[in-house]
């Protein structure tokens, strides 16, 4: 396990330099209007995935009437290649729980839920500790630092082993003691969330960001990354290369650059947002990390030229298959479908006019599918088939050894 | 199962009921404790759970099915889990999981005869920049290779 040596990381945003309480106490100087203010003008987006305006949701739910708003805090991390919200909450919990209270006192919320994913039990110890702590110092309670009328406290709750309880309305039906299967929205969680109150839930690593955008203004954020896509992004890099770990780097870096900065040998193949994502050959990589070109939750997986395509595509589509929550047909049936073709090019026992219909299939699904999960599954199939063409079938799908 | 032992875990169970309530947003909190604790969720257990919630044990077992780290079945003392994605994969997953399954001689998904030791496989672990990764019990292990894999489930009662 690593150290807590938090002198080992550097970077322009989430790992600059920040003390515990800081943004807690500036936000409550500045006042709600100017905090969504700030945000709005940092331009920063959802680090879960999915890249929604921040401040556009604490808006919505700040406008929300009720006597209960919530915030959720998704560290369910389950993304194959993701481990960036492992990182920050084993060393930088100050960030998560500040940035989760200065959400609460923005919105109107009494209440902070951590959703931890059970693979990350380990750490919860070290969390509490830094809960009671927050408590002790009146960043957390009644009346939080003399603030008339503003009472907020945090508490963490587990997971269970289901990747798709990452996705947010999965996790709402879990926090509320049921099976984590995806709900139809709208209603979104903003009005409609736990319990039925408006509640916001924000990635580990947009939390993290806020404290900082509080402290140092909009501005500040503004000047790293860019025009679109403003600020840094945290990047789980593993795979094929001498320096794996988390990165924080400006938006607009390319993979290239990427595959420089993590001493990356003969790469082949990178693939870009983990196995929902795509997979991006050599030739594209001078494209560019942000919501302009290649927006990514920041999982980065990169293969040498000594790797078979075809078998990461089947790690991927058995990944899929195993953590569909089997709730509607396109991704219950089609992932099954998909996997069974790539075993089928496995043993070189297939027709291209068969692949094209399983192509077709996955285009159905990420229309046709529920959630983000049957949305996004095909995409690693589609793009890998056609990446790597040469690769998988005119080597009878031994691939790999191909150059 | 025993008589006190019913007893026992129905008191058991009563006192988690207690610490979280009896609310329906309760209910996962509830049967993680039993399953940290026992290794499993018995048919008794969900029955218990289900009735001191008031909510049906159909109900309460369609969640344990849903949730891959919670076991309707008995299991071994010591449940370990082997990350078999992509990264750990890569990293060399597949001589820790041979060496581990010559060495206990089981295959994955299956336990030991004395109990002490049920092998499973897992997605990943959120370790992947240090793979392979496994979980045992509750504690997570990286950067491991067959003989330090062994080792550790040799240790284990
Ligand atoms: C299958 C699936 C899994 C997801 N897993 C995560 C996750 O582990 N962590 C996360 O923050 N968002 C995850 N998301 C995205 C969430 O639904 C949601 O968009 C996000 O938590 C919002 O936070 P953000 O706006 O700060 O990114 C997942 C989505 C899907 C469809
Ligand atoms: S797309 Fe897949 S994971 Fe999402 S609701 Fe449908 S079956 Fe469940
Ligand atoms: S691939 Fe094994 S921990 Fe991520």
């Amino acid at each position: 396990m690593e150290s807590k040596l938090k002198t080992k990381r550097t970077g322009q945003v989430i790992f600059s330099p920040y003390s515990s309480g800081e943004g807690i106490k500036k936000a409550l100087s500045l006042g709600r209007e100017n905090i969504l203010f700030e945000l709005k003008s940092s331009g920063l987006k959802g680090r879960g995935g999915a890249g929604f305006p921040t401040s556009t949701k604490w808006m919505l739910s700040a406008a929300a009437v009720a006597d209960k708003k919530f915030i959720v805090c998704n560290a369910d991390e389950g993304e194959p290649g993701t481990f960036k919200d492992r990182v920050l909450l084993q060393e930088y919990p100050e960030l998560i729980f500040d940035g989760i209270v200065i959400a609460g006192f923005t919105i109107g919320a009494q209440t902070g839920i951590v959703y931890l994913r059970g693979e990350y039990e380990y750490l919860l110890e070290g969390l509490e500790d830094h809960l009671i702590k927050m408590r002790e110092t009146n960043f957390l309670g009644k009346k939080i630092l003399g603030k008339e009328g503003f009472d907020f406290d945090i508490s963490i709750r587990l997971g269970s082993g289901a990747y798709v309880c990452g996705e947010e309305t999965a996790l709402i039906e879990s926090l509320e003691g049921h099976r984590g299967e995806p709900r139809n929205r709208p209603p979104y969680p903003v009005d409609t969330g736990y319990m039925g109150y408006p509640t916001v839930v924000n990635n580990v690593e947009t939390l993290s960001a806020v404290p900082h955008i509080i402290v140092k203004g909009a501005d500040w954020y503004k000047k790293f990354g860019t025009e679109k896509s403003s600020g840094t992004k945290l990047f789980s890099v593993s795979g094929d290369c001498e320096k794996p770990g988390v990165y924080e780097l400006p938006w607009g870096i390319s993979i290239k650059e990427l595959l420089e900065l993590v001493e990356a040998k003969n790469t082949k193949a990178v693939q870009v947002g983990g196995a929902s994502g795509t997979c991006i050959p050599k030739s594209q990589f001078n494209r560019k990390f942000g919501y302009e070109d290649l927006p990514t939750g920041g999982s980065i997986i990169i293969f040498n030229e000594s790797r078979s395509m075809l078998k990461v595509l089947k790690n991927f589509m058995e990944f899929f298959v195993e953590e569909s929550c089997g709730q509607c047909t396109p991704c219950r049936i089609g992932n099954t479908k998909l996997l069974e073709g790539v075993e089928k090019i496995e043993t070189g026992e297939f027709t291209y006019a068969y692949i094209n219909v399983l192509k077709d299939l996955g285009r159905t699904m990420q229309v046709a599918s529920k959630c983000g999960l049957g949305q996004s599954s095909p995409n690693s199939f589609i793009s890998i088939l056609e990446n790597f063409k040469d690769e998988i079938f005119h080597t009878k799908g031994q691939g790999g050894k191909n150059e | 199962m025993l008589v006190f032992e019913k007893n026992a875990l129905s008191q058991e169970i009563e006192s988690l009921v207690v610490k979280y309530g009896t609310s329906r947003s309760a209910l996962l909190q509830i049967l993680q404790e039993i399953q940290r604790k026992h290794k499993y969720i018995s048919d008794f257990a969900q029955q218990e759970v289900a009735r001191l919630m008031n909510i049906h044990p159909v109900e309460v077992n369609s969640v344990i099915s849903f949730y891959s780290f919670l076991h309707s079945k008995p299991q071994g003392r010591n449940i370990v889990k082997l990350c078999k994605t992509i990264s750990c994969d890569m990293a060399g997953k597949e001589t820790v999981e041979n060496a581990v399954k010559r060495e206990l001689g089981i295959s994955f998904n299956e336990t030991t005869k004395d109990n002490r030791i049920s092998l499973e496989y897992t997605s990943c672990l959120g370790q992947c920049d240090s793979g392979p990764a496994m979980i045992i019990n509750e504690k997570v292990y990286t950067r491991l290779d067959p003989e330090t894999a062994v080792k550790l489930l040799n240790e284990l009662k």
